[in-house]
C-alpha cells in the first residue's frame, strides 16, 4: 500500500497542473456550495430571531385610529383600550391559552447609586414570559401575588443587571425608578442574543397602574390561542376578535387601521414560504455547483486516462496486471480529490465560521438595526455528505476511462500516441 | 525455449479487407541462443516479437515459451508471464517519461513486489554496470538516444528474465551508438545466459548474433548459421 502511494506522489509530482485542474474543480464546488448554504442559512437564522421575539402562535392587540366613519362617528378617531376592554376579551374569547393585558412606558430611567440605564418598561401580567419567549436565567418572572398585591418588583435582562450589578448577584437587590424602590425577582435573557434592542423590564400589571397609569390604559393585549394552525384559521380567528372589539369600541369591523392585530403564526407562515423559495434556490444553484465539480473531474480524468494509455502499455510490457492499473487510476483519484475535498471543506467553513463570529461581535456593538444575517454556518454532515459525493465521483470518474484503458491489448496501448 | 507450430496472424483492416501477416510460422529457439530475425517492413517480423512477448494473440497453432502453452491467458496471467520470464527492448525506447532512469529501470522489480530501497539499489547497480550511475536522477529526456537505450536495457534484465525480445533496438541510433548497444546485448546474452532475439532490417546488426532467421512475406524463407 505504501508503495502504491509512492508510485501515486510521484505521478502527481510529474503532472502538478493536472493535479491541480482537478483539485481546483472539486475544491471550488465544495467550497461554493458551503459558502452557499452558509449565506443562506445565515438569511434564513437573521429572519427567524425576528420572529423569536413573540412566540409563533400569539397575537396581538393594539390600538389604532379609525379609518372610515361609523354609526355617526367621525373617521380619525383614536382609540384607547382600558383595562375593562382586557378584561372583557379575556371572558369572550374561545380557545386562550396566555393572556395578558401590557402597560407600556417607552422611556424610562433605572437608577442604581450613580449608574443610570435607560429603557423602557412594560408592566404585565404572569405568563407574559411565555408569549414573549423569555428564558428565566435566575429567580422568577412575575406571579400572581406580585400583581395582586401590587408588589413593587422588577424583571431585568441579564446585560442590564451586568451593567448596574456588575461582578455581584443582583437578585433581592433594588433600583429605582422614578425615585420608586423595585426590587429585583428574576433575571431573564432571550433567545438567539435577543438582536440589538436595548432589553426592556418587567414588572406587574397592576403595579404599573398604582404608580405610572390610575386610569389603567392599555397599550397592548396579547394572548396566545390553541387551535389555530394556519393562515386561514388564524385569518378567521382575526375577524372574530375584530368583531367583538368592533361592537365594544364602536367602529366598523372592516376598518382594519382601527385596531391592529398583529398575527405572529400568519407572518411566520409568510416567512417560511420565503425561506422555502431561497432553500430550493441555494439548493439548486448547489448541486449545479457540485455537478459542475463532478463534471470537471470526469472530464479531466478522461483525458488523463488517454493520455497515459501509452505508459500504460509499457507498464503491462513490464508485467502490470490490469487491477494493478486500474488500482493506480482509482487510488490517484481518490487521494486527489479527497485531498483538495478536504481542501475546500476547511476553506469554506473558515470563511463561514469567521464571518460568523465577525457578526456575533459586531452584532453586539451596534444599537437597533435588525440583524438580517446571523450565524451563516452550514451543517457539517451535508458538506461531508457533499464531499463524498465529489469523492465517490471521482473514483467513478476515474474507474470508467481506466477500465476501458486497461482492456486495450498490451502493443494496441504501445501503438498508442 | 521457444516453440512455434504453425502460426497464423490475420489483421481484419475492415469488414471486406483482412491482412494475413504470418502464414504458419515454425520455430524453435534453443535456452541461451542470441537470434535475429531480418526482413523488409510488413514481412510480419515484429508481430511474431509481439505474439512471443504475449503482448498480442495469435489466431492458429500453438506457442510454448518454456515449455508453457501459451494461449487464451488472460490479461492478469499474461502479465505474470511477462514479469517474470520477458524483458523488453523497444525501437523507440519506451521508457516513461516523467520518471527518473533509477525509477524506470525499478520498474519492473515494483510489478514483482520487491521493496522500495532493495529495487532503487538494484537498479542502481545495474546503471552502473551500463556506465549511466551518473545519470540515475535524470529523466528520459535529458539523456542521448544511447543512453535511454542502455536505460531500457537496464530496465529489460533486472528482473532477470529468460528472454529479451528487442524490436529493432538500434534503429533510432547512429551507427557508433549501435554498436554499443549491440556489444551490450551480446555481453547480457553470454553473461547472464539471457536467450535474446532481436528484430532488426540492418545486416551488419544481424551478423552479430548467431543464427539469421530471414523472413519473406509472413513466412520463414531461410535461416543462417553465423556460428562456425
Amino acid at each position: 500500500m505504501k508503495d502504491l502511494f509512492e508510485e501515486i506522489f510521484l505521478t502527481i509530482r510529474a503532472n502538478k497542473q493536472r493535479t491541480f485542474l482537478t483539485g481546483f474543480s472539486i475544491a471550488w464546488g465544495i467550497f461554493m456550495l458551503i459558502i452557499l448554504l452558509g449565506a443562506g442559512n445565515g438569511l434564513q437564522n437573521g429572519m427567524m430571531q425576528g420572529f423569536n421575539y413573540m412566540s409563533k402562535n400569539s397575537m396581538s392587540i393594539h390600538p389604532g385610529v379609525t379609518s372610515m366613519p361609523y354609526k355617526g362617528l367621525q373617521k380619525g378617531r383614536r382609540l384607547q383600550l382600558k383595562q375593562n376592554d382586557a378584561d372583557f376579551l379575556k371572558t369572550h374569547l374561545k380557545n386562550i391559552a396566555e393572556f395578558s393585558a401590557v402597560y407600556q412606558k417607552w422611556s424610562i430611567s433605572l437608577i442604581r447609586g450613580k449608574d443610570v440605564v435607560s429603557t423602557s418598561m412594560s408592566g404585565v401580567e404572569p405568563g407574559y414570559e411565555v408569549m414573549r419567549n423569555l428564558i428565566i436565567s435566575s429567580g422568577r418572572f412575575v406571579n400572581n401575588t406580585d400583581n395582586r398585591e401590587s408588589r413593587k418588583v422588577i424583571v431585568i435582562h441579564s446585560k442590564t443587571a451586568g451593567v448596574l450589578f456588575p461582578n455581584e448577584n443582583s437578585i433581592g437587590q433594588y433600583v429605582q425608578i422614578n425615585q420608586v424602590p423595585f426590587q429585583i425577582v428574576g433575571i431573564y435573557e432571550e433567545e438567539g442574543g435577543g438582536g440589538n434592542r436595548q432589553p426592556e423590564v418587567y414588572i406587574p400589571l397592576n403595579t404599573a397602574y398604582t404608580i405610572f397609569n390610575p386610569d389603567k390604559n392599555v397599550s397592548n393585549i396579547s394572548f396566545t390561542v390553541t387551535g389555530v394552525n394556519n393562515s386561514e384559521e388564524s385569518e378567521i380567528y382575526t375577524k372574530e376578535v375584530r368583531q367583538l372589539l368592533a361592537q365594544r369600541l364602536q367602529f366598523d369591523p372592516e376598518d382594519t387601521n382601527a385596531l391592529w392585530i398583529h398575527d405572529n403564526l400568519s407572518s411566520y407562515m409568510q416567512a417560511q414560504t420565503i425561506f422555502n423559495g431561497i432553500a430550493l434556490f441555494v439548493w439548486i444553484i448547489g448541486i449545479g455547483t457540485l455537478i459542475a465539480g463532478i463534471v470537471g473531474v470526469s472530464n479531466i480524468m478522461l483525458i488523463t486516462v488517454k493520455e497515459r494509455t501509452h505508459e500504460f502499455g509499457i507498464r503491462k510490457a513490464l508485467g502490470a496486471t490490469p487491477r494493478s492499473i486500474l488500482r493506480l487510476v482509482v487510488v490517484e483519484s481518490l487521494t486527489i480529490t479527497t485531498m483538495f475535498g478536504y481542501i475546500g471543506l476547511l476553506l469554506g467553513i473558515g470563511l463561514t465560521e469567521g464571518v460568523a463570529s465577525i457578526l456575533a461581535k459586531t452584532g453586539q456593538a451596534a444599537t437597533d438595526k435588525p440583524e438580517i444575517f446571523v450565524n451563516p454556518t452550514v451543517d457539517l454532515g451535508v458538506v461531508l455528505a457533499a464531499t463524498a459525493i465529489l469523492i465517490l465521483a471521482g473514483a467513478i470518474a476515474g474507474y470508467i476511462p481506466a477500465k476501458r484503458a486497461v482492456n486495450v491489448k498490451p502493443i494496441e496501448a504501445l501503438q498508442h500516441k | 525455449m521457444i516453440h512455434l507450430e504453425n502460426i497464423h496472424k490475420t489483421y481484419n483492416l475492415n469488414t471486406s479487407n483482412a491482412l494475413h501477416v504470418l502464414k504458419g510460422i515454425n520455430l524453435d529457439v534453443a535456452d541461451g541462443d542470441f537470434v535475429s530475425i531480418m526482413g523488409a517492413s510488413g514481412s510480419g517480423k515484429s508481430t511474431l516479437l509481439n505474439i512471443i512477448g504475449i503482448l498480442d494473440t495469435y489466431d492458429e497453432g500453438s506457442y510454448y515459451l518454456d515449455g508453457q502453452l501459451i494461449q487464451n491467458l488472460t490479461e492478469t496471467e499474461s502479465a505474470k508471464v511477462r514479469n517474470k520470464m520477458i524483458g523488453f527492448v523497444f525501437q523507440s525506447f519506451n521508457l516513461i517519461n516523467f520518471k527518473t532512469a533509477l525509477e524506470n529501470v525499478a520498474l519492473p522489480l515494483y510489478y514483482r513486489g520487491v521493496s522500495r530501497k532493495k529495487r532503487n539499489d538494484m537498479a542502481l547497480g545495474y546503471l552502473d554496470k551500463l556506465g549511466l550511475k551518473d545519470w540515475a536522477n535524470y529523466l528520459p529526456s535529458e539523456m542521448s538516444g544511447g543512453q535511454k537505450q542502455r536505460v531500457a536495457i537496464a530496465r529489460a534484465i533486472i528482473a532477470k528474465p529468460r528472454l529479451i525480445l528487442a524490436d529493432e533496438p538500434t534503429g533510432a541510433l547512429d551507427s557508433k551508438t549501435s554498436q554499443e548497444v549491440m556489444d551490450i546485448l551480446r555481453q547480457v546474452n553470454e553473461e547472464e545466459k539471457i536467450t535474446m532475439l532481436i528484430v532488426t532490417h540492418a545486416r551488419e546488426v544481424a551478423e552479430q548474433t548467431h543464427q539469421i532467421i530471414n523472413f519473406k512475406d509472413g513466412l520463414i524463407s531461410s535461416i543462417e548459421n553465423m556460428r562456425q
